[in-house]
């Protein structure tokens, strides 16, 4: 699910092709560390035959030689990071975190009661511990003690319970409201246990938890400008749209942690800036790449670039209320007319992944590895245009730059569509509004959708007939009893089942094309340490770098 | 000659206040004619319809137009500039930190390429048709013609990134000495310079053409009026008007059309605050900025005017 790029892996190991010797079996391993999934480590050690295993290389390695795949961490030294988007529209208050620079403060500045491994999955955070008494409707979560905000004060459970029930409060204008709304209440047991309840029941709900827009404030907290949270780094300076500087939390309940004494949050948006400020060594870290920026980067001596598949994709967005995209064969046809290959190559440079037109990216735990990839076939599309009464036909396509690639993407389109015998006519509207004013209106038009933390969450948000956001108008009740069976079904191997139905449904009859995933890129200074480490829910190690990486310079 | 001061500066400060207003009144329009609102923006792209709803109750969005353009305005003559709607910080205080920047930012500009410009003006008028002239017409044009990013984007790649002599973003927070602060601003003002430099001497040549060829200069060189003493004594004062103009024009620049410069070097400015603000439908913020900008550009125009009447014998002493 994550891949590096080559030249970086072999700047690392240069015989990665031949895998014969125990330090050769540790490079999988690490390979695998930096996020590479099972599977493709498997292929590697079936290329390089039993040996590598026969060594004992792989299932003997201790955790601490593992870790030593790159110098031991240090303490000290100050980076600025830039990110792409950054407005006086910027804030502290995590619940209305919208773009990469806003996630990466509220984890710099605060705690959530979980968060996310590198597999996903949630580990105790503020939390020292959790689980549900029931299957999934009330969850008991046991406070981690001697946590202190940056003001001082104890961490208490009347935190946990502002923190997350003001989401609820549609003034407070959260951005996920929909995933709180099933917590039905939460009330302090003692001075360190918390319980929710939920109105259905929801086995994820610690994964939930893990989001950057849910981490813990003060009791009562209304004015946000201070950020007294109880994460790794206290702010120093917030000016939105300018720079935020967090410095140091030498109180951080994470002993050890964090190894930069400071770190300063810029937005620039200009990517060629962005890539000058990375090469001339003014940032240390930077995100969002396209194509043409990846490569400067990538040829550089001072800065690595790495790319990772979250999930994020843009996709091609039929209306199953307008025509003609109200016709079966119509839509099929559409997703028979992608050229995979070519857009990963022409649009994504090749910074990104196959898609089989449904939402879960392979490597997440639910990816269902089952379904026949859907090939680019403009015979078949032809004949399901045949079949739809609408060969020879002028259809319009919005595309927008607000979602990434969709002009490419429809440029493209219109080429293999033009092969199949359909005219597609491209409409090209200014990201300025287009959420509000084309995206979901149109029979064709492109969505962005940014990764998710969970399948369910994804699956509910976009897919579910009721879903606000169902991009399409797809109703099927078979697939909404599987969304909703699948928060509160205990055994894994029927839940990746459930998981597995749901994707084929959405492949073969969802409203929806998905062409390719589209990879995160970032580059970053050579000197910061501990960039190994990858949350694929996005850049900069899933916006929770701050407290991960070092400074070697 | 007090009078007719007197005169022009009432006068002006009248046309300014209905000027002020009227573009008010037309950012207002325009603003709300830009689709989606406030809330929409600020929520996003995963916005419920009862967040928008309680949002807009909340910014007050819900009013009619006319009543929170009333509501602007009241506040406005009063000084009270309003709350930024996208983060509810004060739009003086945003100002406050913004402006600072984009006035050190254009007079530094203005220090380095107002004495240039003229002097390239006025040789190049002196020497009319010769080499110099033909030299200077030729860098200027070609000045005028490269946009700004490009030579913007050409140097950071040369000085930032090539040699590393310069960094790549001007950050005034890290300014410590007088030599921080050079390295920052060399390339911003030069930037700048490249375009402002162009068009001020273009126009000071022009203006000064035009003097050298009418008669008065002509009986002046009869008299045999060395050529400096011609063109510094008697053509230049005549051509004070036009040039002061031209640089008056220019130097509005300066301060909200810098936003590409802003950019490139990620300098916190004020025009990037007036992109914000649009891109984020802050009203209150639109209105101030536009405000500030339109006024600048009355107050450097109406200097430009004064800078004329007093350079100028005949308006003097009337």
């Amino acid at each position: 699910m994550t891949r590096h790029d080559n030249s970086r892996d072999n700047r690392h190991d240069n015989n990665s092709d031949k895998l014969t010797s125990p330090q050769e079996s540790l490079q999988i391993y690490r390979a695998m560390q930096r996020g590479l999934s099972r599977r493709d480590a498997m292929k590697l050690l079936g290329a390089a035959g039993v040996l590598a295993m026969g060594m004992g290389g792989v299932p003997g390695l201790s955790p601490a030689f593992a870790a030593g795949g790159e110098a031991t961490p240090q303490r000290g030294g100050r980076i600025r990071v830039a990110a792409h988007s950054s407005s006086t529209k910027d804030s502290l208050d995590p619940a209305l975190g919208a773009t990469a620079i806003d996630y990466c403060r509220a984890f710099m500045f605060y705690n959530g009661l979980t968060q996310f491994d590198p597999d996903l999955r949630p580990q105790p955070c503020l939390a020292e511990s959790f689980e549900t008494t029931d299957s999934g409707s009330r969850w008991v979560f046991v406070l981690r003690q001697g946590v202190t905000f940056h003001d001082g004060k104890a961490l208490t459970p009347q935190d946990v319970i502002y923190s997350i029930m003001r989401h609820k409060d549609p003034a407070v204008g959260s951005k996920v409201l929909s995933m709180v709304e099933q917590i039905d209440s939460i009330r302090a047991l003692d001075q360190r246990r918390v319980e929710f309840n939920l109105s259905s029941p929801n086995i994820e709900l610690p994964s939930i938890l893990a989001v950057s827009h849910l981490v813990i404030v003060a009791d009562g907290t209304q004015d946000f400008s201070k950020g007294n949270g109880t994460g790794a780094f206290r702010c120093q300076e917030f000016s939105p749209g300018v720079r935020s500087v967090g410095v140091r939390n030498e109180n951080y309940w994470r002993s050890g942690y964090p190894y930069l004494d400071a770190i300063e949050l810029v937005g620039i948006s200009d990517e060629s800036s962005r890539v000058n400020a990375l090469l001339s060594g003014d940032v240390q870290m930077i995100n969002n790449l396209g194509g043409n920026a990846a490569e400067r980067v990538k040829q550089s001596q001072s800065a690595v670039l790495k790319a990772t598949n979250s999930g994020n994709y843009t996709d091609l967005v039929m209306r199953f209320d307008q025509q003609p995209t109200s016709r079966p064969a119509f839509r099929e046809a559409m997703k028979y007319l992608f050229d995979r290959e070519q857009i990963k190559r022409v649009a994504l440079r090749g910074y990104g992944e196959i898609a089989n037109d449904q939402p879960i990216p392979p490597g997440t735990p639910y990816y269902f590895d089952g379904l026949p990839q859907r090939e680019y076939d403009p015979e078949r599309a032809a004949s399901l245009l045949q079949k739809a009464g609408v060969a020879g036909a002028t259809v319009p396509i919005v595309a927008s730059p607000a979602a990434n690639y969709s002009e490419d993407m429809a440029v493209l389109l219109q080429q293999s569509a033009a092969a199949a015998g359909l005219k597609l006519n491209i409409n090209r509207v200014p990201a300025d509004g287009y959420w509000s004013n084309h995206w979901m209106k149109h029979p064709l038009g492109f969505g962005n959708i940014n990764p998710r933390p969970t399948a369910n969450i994804l699956l509910s948000q976009f897919f579910l007939s009721s879903a606000a956001w169902n991009e399409s108008g797809w109703k099927n009740p078979h697939f909404d009893q599987l969304v909703i069976a699948a928060r509160g079904e205990p055994d894994e191997a029927k839940r990746k089942q459930m998981y597995a139905d749901m994707q084929t449904l959405i492949h073969n009859e969802g409203g929806i094309g998905i062409p390719v995933f589209l990879s995160d890129t970032e580059g970053y200074d050579s000197r910061i340490g501990g960039m190994d480490r990858t949350v694929p829910l996005g850049s900069f190690m899933g916006y929770m770098f701050a407290e991960y990486v070092w400074w070697k310079g | 000659m007090r009078n007719t001061l007197f005169g022009l500066v009432a006068g002006r400060l009248g046309a300014s206040l209905l000027t002020l207003f009227l573009v008010s009144l037309v950012i207002f329009a325009i603003t709300s004619l830009l689709p989606g609102d406030t809330a929409q923006q600020i929520l996003g792209q995963f916005a419920t319809p009862e967040q928008v709803a309680a949002l807009r109750e909340q910014l007050g969005l819900n009013q009619p137009a006319i009543l929170r353009y009333w509501h602007w305005l009241s506040g406005f003559v009063t000084g009270d500039l309003g709350q930024s709607a996208s983060n509810g910080m004060a739009v003086a205080q945003l100002i406050n930190d913004r402006l600072p920047n984009s006035l050190i930012l254009a007079g530094i500009t203005t220090i380095v390429s107002v004495p240039i410009a003229i002097t390239m003006g006025v040789v190049a008028a002196m020497g009319r048709g010769g080499l110099i002239d033909r030299l200077l017409n030729l860098v200027t044009l070609s000045m005028v013609a490269v946009p700004e990013f490009l030579v913007a984007t050409l140097a950071v790649l040369i000085f930032a990134v090539k040699l590393n002599w310069l960094p790549a973003l001007s950050y005034v927070s890290t300014v410590d000495s007088l030599g921080d602060a050079m390295k920052i601003y060399a390339m911003p003002v030069l930037t700048l310079c490249c375009v402002l430099i162009a068009q001020m001497a273009r126009m000071t040549r022009a203006a000064l053409i035009d003097q050298l060829d009418s008669p008065y200069v002509e009986m002046a060189q009869l008299k045999g009026v060395p050529p400096i003493r011609r063109v510094m004594r008697h053509a230049l004062p005549n051509a004070v008007g036009p040039i002061a103009n031209a640089v008056a024009l220019s130097l509005s620049y300066l301060l909200g059309g810098v936003i590409i410069v802003e950019t490139i070097f990620n300098y916190p400015g004020i025009a990037s605050l007036m992109v914000d603000a649009v891109s984020n439908r802050d009203l209150s913020l639109v209105q101030a900025c536009a405000m500030l900008f339109c006024g600048t550009y009355l107050v450097l125009v109406m200097l430009a005017d004064i800078c004329a009447i007093l350079s100028n014998p005949r308006l003097r002493n009337r």
